[in-house]
Parts: structure tokens; sequence; C-alpha cells
């Protein structure tokens, strides 16, 4: 691994604004090892270093090990059903465009039993961000094959592998129309603060897409520290160069593979000054 | 000469068929509008054949000087633009004896099921009349001669023509009114001049649909986010709100699928807004785990669903009160949650403002029902006035410390914080937690949690709202009914009241929590008869199931899509009292 251990953000972390005040005080279900610890803290990092007040944060999740994350902040969370958390941030986003609005959840939630919602929110392109842990099993039901399993990893559930090729998020999610795509490591904790702070600031919808090994499920996964390449990569706006750079991955490189200005999708949110005036407008239209 | 054909009601009922592109419906939307202008009421529904565009249309109006919901008993005047597929609609467009078909002779002879009616035929040559002003459509010559068979004045038709058409330019509105001129013309006899025996009103009233008087409510209890995926016959509502909302000061998001609708929802709701989705049943089947979420969760969402024939596809464009069982029990979990269903379409504007306020101040599920009758039908109404039902979030103090978002408190409502406020973070979860809402499995917390989430819709006082009941003195017999039966059995019980008989009428609009002892009391020493449109009696078993009713009460259950009306309820109801002696 080529860590880039001398980056910016190590010294603006020391600053006013403390990552552990982001933290809540439940301890995680985690096992201990497991990659998700690591990207907790990054992201606590990320939130101090842009101060954002802890207020102003909605943390949407759906359900698995890694959607358990909104608890372990001290923001305001929404731990909900099963795949659906884009959907329910876009509801949050629309009605509250000034929150900072993040979604958390594995690649199960988000490439299966939520893939319609991930397509679609790309699509939308809302200024959303997405962090996904990818650790490429279902952990919280104790390692069955997610849509980003290689074909031939074997299971209870699949004794000869699955025989089904994987999904590729990031592929995806450039066709569907994200504006942001970056992937990150769990294990290279100051490139993925640095890629989460990007991600949020960027206007659009952002896919992090975190490689994070589980350790109980998949142990051979602790070997993708020495495959990783921290921040390698280096963002187009292009999406046949993006496109291109994706494909060609073996799956190792992060950094920002994509990143461009597109419409973004902001529903109208312009209050009402006279809502009564306004009402009693709508229903003269029914007058006989 | 033809004879004038006798009316017995003091209703009007017109129908006008015709194939697609004929523009049935657009002689009946002017004729409704022109009714209203002239100062009396009416109720308009409409039946399709499958095809996306250009299939035959039917439109059936009932026309009244006083509030009508009901559909006719048969038409006194139809008019068929031409015949196809006119078999489709005769179950919908019922002919007598007593009925006049008009129809164009320059193609099909009338079918044979029309022939045999007894209807008085009189054939004329539409087509034929379309030649001789330029420009013009066969419909507005059919509105001319609707409009001088029931001696309606034509400056009603003019204004309505602007209104409707208004659009379309001066040329088509002129060339319009030139072919309704003609149309009067063609059959000068007037045969069902009603108009003239009725009483016109100066009041104003409105013009409204089922479906845009739900979106009107909910705009009325500030609803700031409706999102939804299309479905017949819902979607509706969504495209009322779409460019009213905003004004208003929100938005309208459309979904990928009814699993993100009800999602999207519960997150605007969580921003702190009231928010809301419109389905029908397979939609809703769609929504029920997120909808547990908002119960477990306690986040206000208001769900209106507008049933449909079922199961699955079923008949989507046609109306059945079918999904009581599901709005009920569709549920994983114990989730109490709300259940409200308007009795006709001029209580919808309130009854939905009231249940997004319900939603708002419980903080949890409250389903709207209504169905496609209800929702598609429009309606000549009074306007409603604006109401204060006073229901909102209840929010934390202003300075709290040690905030608990799911606080056990005695009204078992807890206060809910606003997304921005400092030190009231919480997260929501649907999985069951203590009380600061961290995940808990343990025993205790979940019958805590558990009981204040059924507490606080119990111990509500829902006032006056949660039924219509007609009582009358000496009543030996109580008649529950609910949505959109409660027009037709309420004339009906009427009618057999004035013929001497004793018999109560109670509309259930608040399904869920059910008022239990409110219904036994007014059921007291009296045989019950539930009605209702649907082939299992699903009311009937769910009143009987919490002892709400007694053991020997009665059950009228009828599939639809065919709507009930006041004879045919009077007829069952005389049977079924019949069947009691």
């Amino acid at each position: 691994m080529t860590h880039a251990s001398q980056t910016p953000l190590e010294k603006i972390t020391v600053k006013t604004v403390k990552p552990t005040e982001y933290l809540s005080n439940v301890h995680p279900v985690w096992c201990p090892g497991c990659g998700h610890f690591f990207i907790l803290r990054a992201l606590t990092k990320a939130l101090a270093w842009l101060k954002l007040p802890k207020e102003q944060i909605g943390l949407v999740s759906g359900i698995g090990c890694s959607s358990r994350l909104p608890a372990y902040l001290n923001v305001y969370g929404f731990h909900g059903v099963h795949g659906r958390a884009l959907a329910l941030a876009s509801g949050l986003k629309a009605n509250r465009p000034d929150l900072t609005v993040l979604v958390a959840g594995g690649d199960g939630d988000g490439y299966s039993i939520g893939g319609n919602h991930f397509i679609h929110a790309c699509r939308r392109n809302m200024d959303i961000t997405y962090i996904v842990m990818d650790n490429e099993v279902y952990g919280m039901t104790k390692g069955q094959p997610s849509p980003t399993t290689p074909a031939e990893w074997q299971s209870k559930l699949t004794p000869q592998g699955t025989g089904v090729a994987r999904f590729n998020p990031m592929g995806i999610a450039l066709a569907a129309g994200a504006s942001f795509i970056a992937r990150g490591f769990s294990g290279d904790p100051n490139g993925l603060t640095k890629l989460m702070t990007e991600a949020i600031q960027h206007k659009g919808f952002s896919l992090i897409e975190i490689k994070s090994p589980c350790v109980t499920f998949r142990p051979e996964e602790k070997a993708w520290q020495k495959s990783m390449r921290s921040l390698n990569v280096s963002p187009s706006s292009n999406p046949a160069e993006a496109a291109k750079s994706i494909y060609s991955s073996d799956g190792f490189d992060t950094g920002i593979f994509y990143q461009a200005d597109l419409p973004v999708y902001e529903p109208t949110n312009t209050p009402c000054e006279n809502p009564a005036d306004v009402l009693a407008e709508i229903e003269k239209e029914l007058n006989v | 000469m033809i004879q004038p054909v006798s009316a017995t009601q003091d209703n009007l009922a017109i129908s006008v068929s015709g194939s697609g592109g004929t523009g049935a419906v657009t002689v009946g939307l002017i004729l409704l509008e022109a009714i209203a202008k002239a100062g009396f009421y009416g109720v308009m529904t409409r039946s399709f054949g499958p095809q996306i565009r250009g299939g035959e249309s039917a439109v059936m109006l009932n026309l009244s000087d006083h509030p009508i919901e009901t559909l006719a008993e048969f038409s006194h005047i139809h008019l068929a633009l031409d015949w196809l597929k006119f078999e489709r609609f005769s179950d919908e467009i019922p002919l007598t004896q007593d009925s006049l078909v008009i129809y164009d002779n320059s193609r099909e002879k009338p079918p044979g099921l029309v022939e045999n009616s007894g209807a008085k035929l009189i054939g004329i040559g539409l087509q034929n009349a379309v030649k001789t002003i330029k420009g013009s459509r066969m419909n507005m010559f059919a509105l001319g001669i609707l409009t001088q068979q029931i001696g309606l004045d034509l400056t009603f038709i003019e204004a309505a023509l602007k209104r409707t058409l208004g659009k379309k330019g001066d040329d088509v509105i002129s060339t319009s009114l030139e072919a309704i001129q003609a149309g009067m013309r063609m059959i000068p006899d007037s045969h069902y001049e009603k108009l003239s025996h009725w009483h016109p009103t100066q009041k104003p009233r409105w013009n409204i649909s089922g479906n845009e008087a739900c979106g009107l409510g909910a705009l009325r209890g500030g609803l700031k986010l409706a999102a939804a995926y299309p479905i017949t016959p819902a979607t509706d509502i969504v495209e009322y709100l779409a460019p009213r909302i905003e004004k208003l000061g929100g938005r309208v998001l459309i979904a990928e699928d009814e699993l993100a609708a009800m999602n999207m929802v519960i997150g605007g709701s969580f921003g702190g807004l009231p928010s809301m989705t419109a389905t029908s049943g397979p939609g809703f089947s769609l929504m029920t785990e997120a909808m547990g979420l908002a119960i477990a969760s306690e986040t206000p969402a208001l769900v209106v669903t507008v049933m449909r024939g079922g199961p699955s596809t079923g008949i989507p464009t046609k109306s059945e009160q079918t999904d009581l069982n599901q709005v009920l029990y569709g549920f994983h979990g114990e989730a109490p949650h709300v259940v409200i269903a308007p009795l006709n379409v001029q209580e919808m504007v309130t009854i939905s403002q009231w249940s997004l306020g319900l939603a708002e101040a419980l903080q949890t599920l409250v389903v709207e029902v209504s169905d496609q009758h209800l929702g598609q039908s429009r309606v000549i109404i009074d306007p409603i006035p604006p109401v204060d039902f006073n229901l909102k979030r209840l929010r934390p103090p202003a300075t709290t410390s040690d905030y608990q978002r799911y606080e056990l408190t005695q009204e078992a409502v807890s206060p809910i914080a606003w997304p921005g406020t400092p030190d009231t973070q919480y997260t929501a979860d649907g999985l069951e937690h203590t009380e600061t809402g961290k995940p808990s499995s343990m025993a205790k917390e979940h019958q805590q949690q558990l009981t204040k989430r059924a507490q606080k819709i119990t111990q509500h006082n829902y006032g006056e709202h949660w039924a219509k009941v007609t009582e009358t003195l000496n009543a030996t017999v109580l008649v529950i009914t609910w949505g959109s039966s409660y027009e037709a059995v309420r004339i009906a019980v009427e009618a057999l009241n004035q013929q001497g008989a004793d018999i109560s009428l109670l509309g259930l609009r608040l399904l869920m929590p059910l008022q239990t002892e409110q219904i036994q009391a007014v059921a007291k020493d009296k045989t019950v008869i539930v009605i209702e449109q649907n082939a299992s009696g699903q009311l009937f078993h769910y009143l009987l199931s919490d002892n709400a009713i007694p053991r020997n009460s009665q059950s009228i259950a009828e599939a639809g899509p065919i709507l009930f009306k006041p004879s045919t309820v009077q007829t069952a109801l005389i049977h079924c009292l019949e069947g009691l002696k």
C-alpha cells in the first residue's frame, strides 16, 4: 500500500471543532477490527474539518451493519427500513435543502434491495452524499453473498459460489447520472476523510464507494490493505474518460473518478408569505 | 309529434356516450358547469374503455336543485354520439321506457339492448349537421340538443363553454356556440324541461372532484410535500396539488416506485413539514413496510388510498370498497394507526384536512380511505368554509436539556424536534428503542414503547367527526355504512323512513381506532344492518370482531364495480328487514 502519510488534513483536524464532538454515546455493534470503525472516524474528521454544525446534519440509513451509523453520531439521524435510505433522504432534502444530507449504507442495502432507488437517486442528482461501506457480504445476517461479492465466493447459501457477475456500482452511478463518483478504503482514513470532505462539498449526488473489510465473514478481505492504492486516481469531468478509468481499474484504485457540474434537482422551496390569501386564490378557481 | 316522457323523480339524469375523439366527456363537463351556473347542483361520473386514448367513453350526470352525489336510477336522456361498444356501458347507463335516447342516425342503428329497453328513440343527422358549420364538432350540436331538451338558458351554456374551452381561443368558442345554437333547433320540442320547476339558488358553489377536494383539504392542513408514484385512480390528487402546492411553499416529488414514495414522505416529515402520498390498493401494498416505519419511528405521515376493484390489477378504473382489511390489518407487528374515510365529496375537504392534522398531532400514520367513485366524481357543492382543527406537532421547549425523542409522557405523545435545532439531535428508528431512541431489544422497553404508540391514538379525543349519526325517534333498526356507499344508503333510509320505517343511520368515518363504545351506544336495542360495497362484508366482520355490534347483526355486502343506487339499497334493506320478521 502506498500510503500518503502526510496529507494536509492531518494537520487541519486539530482545529477548534473536535471530531469526537460528533460522536454519540452509543457504542457500535460492529465486530472488533471491522473496517466500519475507520469510516466512522473518517466521517467525524470530515465533519469537523468542514466545521458543520451537528444540528445541521441529517444522516439517513437503511438496514445492515453499516446502516447502524446514525445512532453513533450526535446528529439528526434516521435509521429506516432496508434499502430505502436514499428515498427517505430525498424526501428530507426536498423539504429541508438547508440541511446537509448524508446517507450511509452497505452493498446489500444500496445495490440489491435498494438498487432502484440507487439508480434514481443518481439520476435526480440531488445534493446528497451517499457513503457506501462495501464489504462485499451481508454481515448482519451472518455471511450471505451481496451484489458485489465475487462469483466464486462460497457460503452456506451458495456452496458453489454465486455464479453471477458482480455489480459495478461506480459504472452504474456514472450511467445513471451521479455527478461525483469516488472510491475510498477504510484502511486509509486520511484519504477517506479527504474524499468525504470533497463529496460533502460537491453540489449534487456524490457516491463514495468505500471498500471496508468484513473481518468476520470475509477475513480474506484483510489482504485488501496490501493492494489498495491511496488516492491514485485523478478526477475527470468527462464521462467517457471516467468510464474508462472506472472500467479499467482492478477495484483497488481510490480517489475521485468523476466529478462534473450537472444540473442538480432542487424542488421549489420558496416559503409562502401569505398562505391564507394564496389558499383563497386557489379556492376561487372552484367557483362556478 | 313525440310525447313527453313522464319523470318520476326530482332529479334529471343525462348520459352521453361516444367513441374516442367524439368529445362525450367535454359535453358532460360543459353541461355540469352550465347547470351549476344556472343555480343547480349535480354530480358527474365517467366511464372509459380500456384504451389509453381513442377508446369509447361515457359521462353520466345526475342533476337536481339540491346537493346530490348519488348515481341516477336510469337515464332520462341518453345521447349517443355513436354506438361503438355501447354494451360496455349498459350497466352504468340503465335505460327504461321513461328514457329518451337521441342518436346519430347517419351511422349504426341502435343496438338491440337499447331498442329492447322500451326507450323513446330519436335519430337525427348529427354528422350531416357538422358539414353545415365549418370547423364545428359533432359534440357541440349534441350539447345544443341537450340544452334545448332540458330547457337550459343558452347564456349559462355560453359561460360554461368559455370556462371549459376558453384556452382554445375565440374561434373555437364562436364556432362551438354556433353549433350549439344549431343543435338547439334540431329537436325543437323539449321533452324533459324540468329546470323550470326547480328553484335555482343564488349561493356561490364549487365545481370540484373528490380527488381535488382531497388535495385542497391537505393544502388547508399545511401540506408541504406530496411524494407519489402514478396510479389510477389516485393520480388526480397529485395532479391537483402539483401546480398549487408550490404557491404555498410546498412541493411534489415524483418517486421511482411506491416504496420510494412512502419513504420520501417519511423523510420529508422527519424534516419537520407535513407530508403525504396518494395511492391505490396495489401501491398501498408496496408501501406497507415503510408505513410500519412511520408508526415505529413516530413520524407523522398521511397516506390517501383511493380504492379500485381488486385484487392485483383488478379493475383500475372502477370503484369497490374492497381494501378495508388491507388498511386495517395489512401491517407487520403491532401497528396502531389511524384510518379515516370521508362519506362523500362534500366532506372530503374537511376530513382530509383533519386526517393530515391527526397525523401531525399524533405523530403517526393516518390512512385516509377514498375510492374511485368518490375520487373521480365531479360534484357541484356549496363552498366548504375553512376550519381550524388546531392539530400540530408537539415541539420541545426552546431550552431543552437531556432531550429524549421517545419520552414516556402522560398523553403518550413526545415532543418532536425540528432538525436544525441545537441540542435536540436524535436518531429516529424503526428498530425498537429506548426513550432516547437508542436501539433496544429489551422486553420492558418494547412493551413501554408499544403501549405508548397505541395509547396516544386511543386516548385522543376525536370529537364529533368520528361518525355521522342520524338518529330516528323510536328507531328499531340501525344501518351502518361507510365511504362512498353512504349517500345511496342515506337516501334509501330517508325514503324508507318516510314510508313509516324507523331506521337510524351511522356513517362511520373513524375506522381505526374503532369507537366501539360509541357504536354500541347507538346500536343499543336495535337490529344492526351493515351495508358496504365489497363481496365479503369486511366492515361487518370488523365490527363484529370488536363486539361493536350484536351477534345477530345483518350484512348487506355487494361486490363492485356497479355502485349502490338508492333503489338497490332500498330493495336490499326491505328484503333484509322482512327476513328478520
